[in-house]
């Protein structure tokens, strides 16, 4: 089984390849707002590097997000149309998960967040299971100060990882038994998305190309405007 | 050898793909239309309109390829829409349409959209004999355009404010008349009096450019003066005044450069008095006339295959790395 993993959600393109034997290539970029860009580009070079041909892929994961909605898409309608052209099933995963994953040795209770722009964090708690990490709450969207109150009433030490974290700082700087995870873990990575979609794929946990969908946590603002218009 | 490329088109609210072999034998064109999604907010909304695309791609796609009765993988190349249109939309299609050209291993083409609304009419006949001079009327574009040759183009004119298709949606908005505004005032002027009101003809003697702003506000200002004047009489003189202008300045361009047919591309080219008075010009003037159908008037990815494919023959592949332009124009040629 060799699975395609690609993750466009936040500022960094990644992709990666592997399977049973691990992670055989991964590949990430930094270039801001170019993810349709460069990746395509970056598919075609991480298989080269992985010396695979794309018809032996027989997953394709990808990162659902949350994330910045427009480089999110990028990656989304290129790995459905990848399914959907090689005909084989895709698993999902969020992009609040993949960054929890690589962070989980700790015992200390570990939450990813992603910059939501606006002011506002992507944000969820995390613990350390066997052989990977379990979600604790749902995906939210909350200021930074939301996210501060509710890490103080956890009343636990705490392990920060993502761009929200790196971004608000300063916010969180002076909490006590808190720790910001060094930028190096601060995008989702494909690797983790390679081998957390492994696990899935073993139990079978697949979606068809047209029922995937991102994980976008906002509305519209036209529908939020829509939905508190005053009354004519 | 022949070609079959699959065009693929989300530059706007349609989300569209088609098979099309060597530029003009049509063997699917599958549209589908988000405008339902759209029309309580009585305009495109860009975040809607890219969570459409993303949802809609991947069926519209595979229906294009099961209609076109070709497997997945005997697609010869694939087109898409790269601009002018909505940053977030565009980008989902060319996207989409770079990773199954990589899949598939066959080039992928970047078509601009002006370009690929040209070819709609070339698409339905493509015995047409150059140069033409080609109106295209959308709702975010006005252009008068010579075409002398396959990807040869001089721009004529264009509008200096709003498009033609733009001045529709707004009129009609403002008469209550709901969205879209060009189906919606070509229906109602049929029960109005074209002559009723004298509303401006702007620039109509002058060039090639246009300009319907003024026009909107003469309409509003109109109403506003006389709140008892009748919905379809303001309608129908309203649409009358657009297509005069638009009929005169392309019968004038094709006079002016010996054009040896004229035709109509764009959205609002599926508008029924604009039909009607330039074929009557094509008559009296001795001029084919190319009205393409109303399905290859508004948005689809039947005209992008088309024009992807003459651009393959002249330019070939586009890289990989190519993105989206919201802003792309169309360039006159040098020749
Ligand atoms: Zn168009």
């Amino acid at each position: 089984m060799l699975i395609i993993g690609i993750d466009t959600a936040t500022a960094q393109v990644s992709v990666a390849i592997g399977g049973h034997e691990g992670v055989l290539a991964s590949t990430q970029s930094l270039r801001g707002r170019q993810h349709a860009e460069v990746l395509t580009p970056a598919i075609e070079f991480t298989c080269r590097q992985a010396r695979i041909e794309l018809s032996e892929i027989s997953v394709v994961a990808v990162d659902l997000g949350p994330g910045l909605f427009t480089g999110l898409r990028v990656g989304v309608a290129s790995a459905k149309a990848m399914a959907h052209a090689l005909n084989v099933p895709m698993i999902g995963v969020s992009s609040l998960d993949l960054l929890a994953f690589p962070v989980r040795f700790t015992s200390r209770l570990i939450v990813a967040t992603i910059d939501a722009r606006r002011g506002e964090l992507f944000y969820a708690f995390y613990r350390q299971v066997p052989g990977g990490v379990q979600r604790l709450s749902d995906h939210q969207v909350g200021s930074p100060d939301d996210l501060a109150s509710e890490i103080l009433a956890s009343g636990e030490e705490c392990l920060l990882v993502g761009d929200g974290a790196q971004r608000y700082r300063e916010v969180f700087e002076g909490l006590k038994k808190i720790e910001i995870v060094e930028e190096g873990f601060a995008h989702p990575a494909a690797s983790s998305l390679v081998m957390l979609a492994h696990a899935q794929a073993l139990r079978e946990q697949w979606v068809k190309p047209w029922d995937l969908q991102p994980l976008y946590l906002r509305k519209p603002d036209a529908e939020i405007n829509w939905s508190t218009r005053p009354a004519p | 050898m022949t070609t079959r490329v699959l065009g693929i088109e989300t530059s706007c609210d349609e989300t569209a793909a088609a098979v099309v072999v060597d530029g003009h034998q049509v063997l699917s064109s599958v549209v589908s239309s988000q405008v339902d999604l759209h029309a309580r907010f009585g305009g495109v909304v860009p975040e809607i309109a890219s969570r459409a695309h993303v949802e809609l791609l991947t069926p519209v796609v595979a229906r294009s390829l099961v209609e076109a009765g070709i497997d997945n993988d005997h697609v010869d190349a694939v087109a898409a829409t790269v601009g002018p249109g909505l940053i977030g939309a565009l980008l989902v299609g060319v996207s989409a349409a770079k990773t199954l050209a990589l899949v598939w291993d066959v080039p992928f083409v970047a078509v601009n959209h002006l370009e690929a609304h040209l070819y709609a009419a070339l698409l339905e006949d493509p015995e047409i004999e150059l140069p033409v001079v080609v109106l295209l009327v959308s709702g975010g574009h006005t252009l008068l355009v010579l075409m002398e040759g396959h990807g040869k183009y001089r721009v004529l004119g264009s509008t200096i404010d709003d498009a033609a298709g733009e001045a529709f949606d707004k009129v009609a908005r403002y008469l209550g008349l709901g969205y879209p505004g060009g189906p919606a005032i070509d229906l109602i002027s049929d029960q109005g009096d074209p002559t009723a009101i004298a509303f401006p003809r702007a620039m109509l003697a002058e060039g090639y450019d246009f300009s319907f702003s003024g026009l909107k506000t003469s309409v509003v200002n109109h109403v506003r003066r006389n709140p008892e004047v009748s919905t379809a009489d303001v309608a129908a003189s309203f649409q009358q005044a657009v297509v005069d202008v638009l009929v005169t300045k392309a019968r004038r361009a094709a006079h002016d450069h010996g054009a040896k047919a004229l035709c109509l591309a764009g959205g609002v080219a599926a508008n029924s008095l604009l039909r009607e008075r330039l074929l009557d010009v094509c008559v009296a003037d001795g001029l084919r006339a190319f009205l393409p159908s109303r399905a290859m008037c508004t948005d689809n990815a039947a005209m992008v295959a088309a024009a992807g494919w003459y651009r393959l023959q002249s330019d070939g592949p586009s890289p990989l790395d190519t993105g989206a332009d919201p802003n792309l124009r169309l360039l006159s040629t040098l020749l």
